[in-house]
Parts: structure tokens; C-alpha cells; sequence
């Protein structure tokens, strides 16, 4: 027995500390002490055994291939008739696999998520122990939805995971559900990722009818060869898991939700609205690139959505005073990166980007918890300032955090997010499916995106770390560095920003090292033809000049907010600039009133649908019943009517008859027996004298 | 020989005042004496011509009647004390239930 013969383990282990710290802590309130152990067992299981599978997968199987584990049969649903007239069994088994892909997501989210476990211990001190269990309850499950999510097998399999971490992100944006606002996201949340579920299904279901088979294996070989499917069926698979991955992945328009996610505790934020659940839309097209390789039209749809996204969000992220809702639109903006990758064909770009975006923006997050917690829950950064001297170790890791995701070389960010630019460079210079214009206009746009977010990073750090303490004189005096349960996972992950980049994916085609980056050698077998046309269209000093092109667009947003935020601590320039273009800044500040906007259509609009339909339903169909109850009241006082005055009638007309009729007779029933005697001797007397007169 | 026509005389005048007695008198218990007399009037009949015709049937069927008075002697008489009991009189006038 093998650790990656039980990879379905590596779920388990966190659902059985959801269960104790549901069922069990929360219910009996058991100390925190009981609680943050077993849930630190869970996640810490899940990340040794995970990592564990891996290695002993990677040195005894053959890594082209995945390795697939049935645990037991899940659906069968007797035979259904599919596309071309075949007909096959619906069985669908609760299947575990690992490949490269699964690989390098469970290695981070096992990782992530218990250095996020760790930090919640500190983070979530003060609260009470039923809802402290609760919390690591929810964030147990949630690590047992995302592993399920990305060792499934097939489609119906990720799908569960899919759907359960859409629960735990809803359960854990309402973790303060007394506020109204925080109920009121986490139902935002759930609703938009319904809409985009909607399409995930139905791809499912039209991945069925087409190629009869919902194993990922099965789709990648049946793919592969292209026989008797034809061409829109991928397209139409593409585009429907796409929205799917839309509402996950916070992409426009369902990106909505992730900003008001903001709501639930910061741990939360960042392990499951940055690094790990939102990122599942981008493993969710990468699993399936095979689809989209041969859809150009899927493919233009993810690129120009993802390349909008980045650019769109990034330029909300510049004027938002939030600590969390400018991270918030940080996630959105470099998920859109992520679709960008994909939308090229660069699903290892989009997953390097993934992995490379999980540490520096659960950093990011975690400091912000940090920074948060240390200012007594305080999110506005006008409130404040100079957080340097207190928080040190805060203070490096989101440094070194934010340079990375501002694309400084050589930090992780950089060297992820200079490949997805670069893909996209190829892509408009081999006129990729014919759309070059509009991937040169897509690359053009993520340059944009890349100033935008160092512009705003920067200006986060300016304001938070930077300058004096404007939140007042009793606040600075609590001010204080976290614990170490809060500073550990910071340092692990500003650390893992800093070298993580080159350390698994290290730019080698910039050095004549071709085949140095180890997630693209180890990855190449998920995407369906990769190698085929492995040589690189652009060249050598091209290659080099593009780098030279990002760096300059991320050093000159740096820039801007050095001017703008640290050598002024006044803030005139931004002010002033705000006054210049007061629609342009109304615009940014009210995230171009796209919640607005869905008020005043969808949201409305359902409402009002709604009503109209109340409206059908008191007068037609109410009165439809109440009609055709009164004609029953009507129709039975006629026949009431008829009983009383024809059936009853006749039959008093007959007693009636029979009355006056006897009248005459009944004058002989004298009652007297004697009375009765004398008729008969007279009676008696006549017969006689009849005899007598005939006998004569 | 004697005649039978002296007994078919008296036998045909005790009935009649028997006839008599049941139709007008009121009270039951004389209602009752004179349907007695009457039983007898026809005994008397039976008998006059049995001996004349010289056959014994007629006086068995005497003798049947007269067990068959004697049991409605037995009825009658209870039905007179249930009328007593019920109206506390012995008058066929008071019998009247049936008369609406």
C-alpha cells in the first residue's frame, strides 16, 4: 500500500475535523485549546499525506500519466441514449486521480491552507469557543471541499467539490451572521456562484450527451482524436464551464460577490477568496484545456474576459480606501491574468500564476488580518499609518509580498505573471486561431493592468506603513506586533513570494536554458498537444525586451505612488487629481455602479417579475379557484332548490293523493270493536239474503 | 223421533241474544257473557243435528268448540285486566286508541 493509493485520505483527514469541531466541540463548547488541535490535525494530515502522495507518485509512476483511484460507484443511472445514437451506461464512480496538475494544487492548498489554519489560531482568539469551533469547523470542510475539487477524477466528482466550497465561502462570509451586511454577502456570494453553477451543469450534462463519459481521462483521449463529435461541441462545453468558472472565479460579470466577501474574517479571505477557491475557475479550464484547444471561439471568450477583468478591477483597486476591498479587487484583477493565460493556451502560465498568486496574496492577506487585528478592527487606511515601527514583521512580509505581485524581478510574482504577458505577446505574433489583432489589444491590456497594480499595491503599503498614525492617539498606543501563530505563516509565505517564483517555474528560455522551468516540463502532459509546436515564436531579444517592457510599466506605477502617497503626506496630488476629473473618480470610487446596475436590471427586475407573477397567481389562479368554488355554491343551491321544491314535491303529492283519496273511507274506521261487529252481522245478514235470493 | 226443529228454534234465539249482547252492551265483561251464549247457541245447533242425522261428528265438534271458548274465555278475561290496568275501567268505550 502506497500514500497515493490512498490519496481519497487526503480529503478525508479535514472532513473528520469538521465533523469533531462541528458535531462534537461546537455543540458541547469545548476549549479552544481541543478545537484549533484537531483542526490543525486535519489540515496538518491532509498536508504531510498529500505531499507525501506526490513524492512517492512522482518517483514510482510514470508522470505522462494520471493515476487514477476508484473508491467506490457512485452513480449508475442505467443506460441513456447519447449524441450520434449510441447508447451507454451513465456510471459515474467517486474516483480520485493525480497527475501533474492535481499535484501541484494539492501541494499548495495542503500547504497554504494549514499555514492559514496556523494563523487563524491567532487570529481568532478572541472570540467565543462555540463560534471558535464553528469557524474551524467551516474552514475544515472547506479544505475537504477544495482537495475533493482537485483530486476528482471526473466532472461530477469536482463538481461536489465545486459546489462545497461555494458552501463553506457562503457559511464563512456569514460567520458574523448578526450583521445583516455579512448574511447579506454570503447570500450575494452563493447566489452569483449559483449562476455560474447553472453553467457548469449544463456542460456537464452536454459533456455527457457528446462523448458519453465524464472521466477527465476519457474526455482528454476522446478529444485527442476527434472522431464523429463535432467542432461546436467543444465550443459549446468551453463557453458553459466558463461561466462556471466565471462565477467561482470572480470573473466579469459575476465578479460581484468578491468584493462584499470581504465580510467574513480575514483568514478566510485569504484562503479562500485569494488563494485557494477562487482559483479554482482557473484550475477547473485548465483540467479541461482540452475542450478549448480545439475551440477557438472558448478560447477568445476566456482571454478577452480574463484580459478585461484585470484591467477593469485593477482600475477600481486604484481609489478604494478599504485594506481589504483594494486586495479584494487585487484577487479579481490578477484572476483575470489567470483567464488571460488560459485564453492563449498557456493553461501552465495560468496554473504557475495560481500557485505564484497563492503565496504572495494570502501574505498580503494575512498582513492585512494582521494589520487589521492590531488596529482593533479598523479597515480604512486614512485611519492609518507609520505601522512600520510597531508591526516589523508584518511590515517585511507585506513588503516583500507586494513587490512580488507589482512584477519586480526576480520575485514570484514577476516571474508568473512576465510569462502570462509573454504567451500573450506569442499569441497576438503568431495570430493565434486568426484573432492576433486581439491578443496584441489583450496584451496591451495586461501591460496596463501590471502599472495599475503596482500603482495600487503600492499605494496600499504608502498609506497603511508609511508616514505618521492618523487613527488617533488611543488607538496608536494598542498598536502591537501579532503573536507568532501570526507571524509564522507570514514569514513562510513572503519568503515563498520572494524565491517561490524561481524555484518552480524559473524563466530558463531568457538564459538559453531551455527545460530549467520545472513546472512546464512537469505539467506538460495535462494540456492536450503541448509539445507539438514547442518551439518559441518570439525571439531571444524580443523575449528580453518584453521583460524590459513590464518591468518599466511596474517600476513606473511604483513610482507614481511614491510621489503621489509617501513623499506627500498630505495626499494633496491624489486629491487634487480627484478634483480634476471628479466623474472619472465618482466613477472608480462607486466601482462604475455595476452593483447599481444589477440593482436596477436583474435584481429589480427579478423582484418585479416576481410580483407580476404574485400578481397572476392572487388574480387568475385565485380566482380560477375561488370561481370555480362559488359556481359549486351556486350550482348546489339550485339543486338544493330542486330537491326541496320538485323531489320533495312529488313525493308530498303522492302522501297528498293518497290523503284525499281516503277521506271518504276513513269515516268507516270508527275504532269502536263493536261498531266494527255490527257491519259484519250486517254484512253477514246481506250475503245471506244474496244466497237465499239465488238459491230461489 | 224427536223433532229437531224446537232445538234449531232455541238454538237461533240464544245466538240472536247473544248477537244482541256483544253489539250493545258496553261493558266487556257482558260483551264477553253474551259472545259465550253464542258459542253455546252454536253447540246447541251441532248437537240437535248430530243426534237427528245420527253422526258423532257434530258433537266432537262440540266439544272442540267448547275448549276453544274456554281458552278464549282465558284471553279475553286478560286482555279485560289490561284494559283495567291501562284505563282503569272495564267500558269498550274507553278502547278507543285507535280512533284518531
Amino acid at each position: 500500500m502506497t500514500f497515493y493509493d490512498l490519496i481519497w485520505l487526503v480529503p478525508v483527514f479535514p472532513l473528520i475535523g469538521a465533523a469533531f469541531n462541528g458535531l462534537v466541540s461546537n455543540r458541547l463548547g469545548l476549549p479552544k485549546t481541543v478545537t484549533h488541535t484537531v483542526a490543525l490535525l486535519g489540515a496538518g494530515a491532509a498536508w504531510l499525506w498529500g505531499w507525501a502522495a506526490v513524492v512517492q507518485w512522482m518517483l514510482t509512476e510514470d508522470t505522462h500519466r494520471p493515476y487514477v483511484v476508484e473508491v467506490f460507484s457512485w452513480i449508475q443511472g442505467g443506460e441513456l441514449a447519447i449524441y450520434g445514437g449510441r447508447v451507454v451506461p451513465l456510471e459515474v464512480a467517486a474516483s480520485f486521480q493525480i497527475d501533474a496538475l492535481s499535484a501541484v494544487m494539492l501541494g499548495f492548498v495542503t500547504f497554504v491552507g494549514f499555514l492559514i489554519h496556523l494563523y487563524s489560531v491567532g487570529y481568532m482568539h478572541s472570540e467565543s469557543d462555540r463560534a471558535y469551533a464553528r469557524f474551524f469547523s467551516y474552514l475544515n470542510l472547506f479544505m475537504f471541499a477544495m482537495l475533493t475539487l482537485v483530486t476528482g477524477s471526473n466532472l461530477p466528482v469536482l463538481f461536489v467539490g465545486w459546489e462545497g466550497v461555494g458552501l463553506c465561502s457562503y457559511l464563512l462570509i456569514g460567520f458574523y451572521f448578526e450583521k445583516d451586511w455579512c448574511a447579506a454577502a454570503g447570500m450575494k456570494a452563493f447566489i452569483v456562484n449559483r449562476i455560474g453553477d447553472f453553467g457548469f451543469l449544463l456542460a456537464i450534462f452536454f459533456a455527457f450527451f457528446y462523448f458519453g463519459t465524464l472521466e477527465f481521462a476519457g474526455l482528454h483521449e476522446a478529444m485527442a482524436a476527434h472522431h464523429g463529435v463535432p467542432a461546436a461541441a467543444a465550443t459549446i462545453i468551453g463557453v458553459l464551464l466558463f461561466v462556471g468558472a466565471m462565477g467561482k472565479s470572480a470573473q466579469i460579470p459575476l465578479y460581484v460577490w468578491l468584493p462584499d466577501a470581504m465580510a467574513g474574517p480575514t483568514p478566510v479571505s485569504a484562503l479562500i477568496h485569494a488563494a485557494t477557491m477562487v482559483t479554482a475557475g482557473v484550475y477547473m479550464v485548465a483540467r479541461c484545456n482540452f475542450f478549448y484547444q480545439l475551440s477557438p471561439t472558448a478560447m477568445l471568450t476566456v482571454a478577452v474576459v480574463g484580459g478585461a477583468t484585470a484591467v477593469f478591477s485593477a482600475t477600481i483597486g486604484l481609489v478604494q480606501n478599504d485594506i481589504k476591498k483594494v486586495l479584494a479587487y487585487s484577487t479579481v484583477s490578477q484572476l483575470g491574468y489567470m483567464f488571460l493565460a488560459a485564453g492563449v493556451g498557456a493553461y501552465i502560465a495560468a496554473i504557475f500564476h495560481v500557485v505564484t498568486h497563492a503565496f504572495f496574496k494570502a501574505c498580503l492577506f494575512l498582513g492585512s488580518g494582521s494589520v487589521i487585528h492590531a488596529c482593533g478592527g479598523e479597515q480604512d487606511m486614512r485611519k492609518m499609518g507609520g505601522l512600520r515601527k510597531h508591526m516589523p514583521t508584518t511590515f517585511w512580509t507585506f513588503v516583500a509580498a507586494t513587490v512580488a505581485i507589482a512584477g519586480i524581478p526576480p520575485l514570484a510574482g514577476f516571474v508568473s505573471k512576465d510569462m502570462i504577458l509573454a504567451k500573450a505577446f506569442e499569441a497576438g505574433l503568431t495570430d493565434l486561431n486568426g484573432y492576433g489583432t486581439v491578443y496584441f489589444l489583450l496584451w496591451g491590456l495586461g501591460l496596463a493592468g501590471a502599472a495599475l497594480t503596482a500603482f495600487y499595491m503600492f499605494r496600499l503599503v504608502y498609506m497603511t506603513f508609511f508616514g505618521s498614525f492618523r487613527g488617533g492617539e488611543e488607538a496608536e498606543h494598542h498598536l502591537h506586533e501579532s503573536p507568532w501563530t501570526m507571524t509564522l505563516p507570514l514569514q513562510v509565505l513572503a519568503v515563498l513570494s520572494i524565491v517561490g517564483g524561481l524555484l518552480i517555474g524559473f524563466p530558463g528560455q531568457l538564459f538559453h536554458l531551455e527545460g530549467w522551468s520545472l513546472i512546464e516540463r512537469f505539467m506538460a502532459p495535462v494540456v492536450l498537444g503541448h509539445g507539438e509546436h514547442g518551439h518559441h515564436a518570439v525571439s531571444f531579444a524580443l523575449e528580453w525586451g518584453l521583460v524590459v517592457v513590464s518591468v518599466a510599466a511596474a517600476v513606473a506605477g511604483i513610482l507614481v505612488a511614491r510621489r503621489f502617497y509617501r513623499l506627500d503626506p498630505s495626499f494633496a496630488k491624489p486629491r487634487a487629481l480627484a478634483e480634476r476629473f471628479p466623474f472619472a473618480y465618482r466613477l472608480l470610487l462607486n466601482k462604475y455602479w455595476v452593483d447599481e446596475l444589477y440593482d436596477a436590471t436583474v435584481i429589480s427586475g427579478t423582484v418585479k417579475g416576481s410580483r407580476l407573477l404574485w400578481e397572476v397567481d392572487a388574480r387568475v389562479v385565485d380566482g380560477a379557484v375561488n370561481g370555480a368554488a362559488h359556481s359549486t355554491v351556486g350550482s348546489s343551491f339550485l339543486s338544493g332548490v330542486f330537491d326541496l321544491k320538485v323531489v320533495d314535491g312529488g313525493v308530498n303529492l303522492v302522501a297528498r293523493i293518497y290523503d284525499v283519496a281516503s277521506r271518504a273511507f276513513r269515516r268507516l274506521q270508527v275504532g269502536y270493536a263493536q261498531g266494527y261487529a255490527m257491519v259484519m252481522v250486517f254484512g253477514a245478514a246481506v250475503l245471506l239474503g244474496v244466497f237465499y235470493l239465488i238459491k230461489l | 223421533m224427536i223433532s229437531a226443529e224446537p232445538y234449531v228454534a232455541l238454538s237461533l234465539v240464544l245466538l240472536c241474544l247473544g248477537l244482541v249482547g256483544v253489539m250493545v252492551r258496553r261493558n266487556f265483561i257482558t260483551v264477553l257473557m253474551s259472545l259465550e251464549l253464542m258459542f253455546n247457541a252454536v253447540n246447541l245447533n251441532l248437537i240437535a243435528f248430530s243426534f237427528r242425522l245420527g253422526d258423532l261428528a257434530g258433537q266432537i265438534l262440540a266439544i272442540f268448540v267448547i275448549t276453544v271458548a274456554a281458552a278464549e274465555a282465558a284471553i279475553g278475561l286478560g286482555l279485560i285486566i289490561a284494559l283495567v290496568r291501562l284505563r282503569d275501567t272495564v267500558s269498550l268505550d274507553e278502547a278507543d286508541l285507535m280512533r284518531s
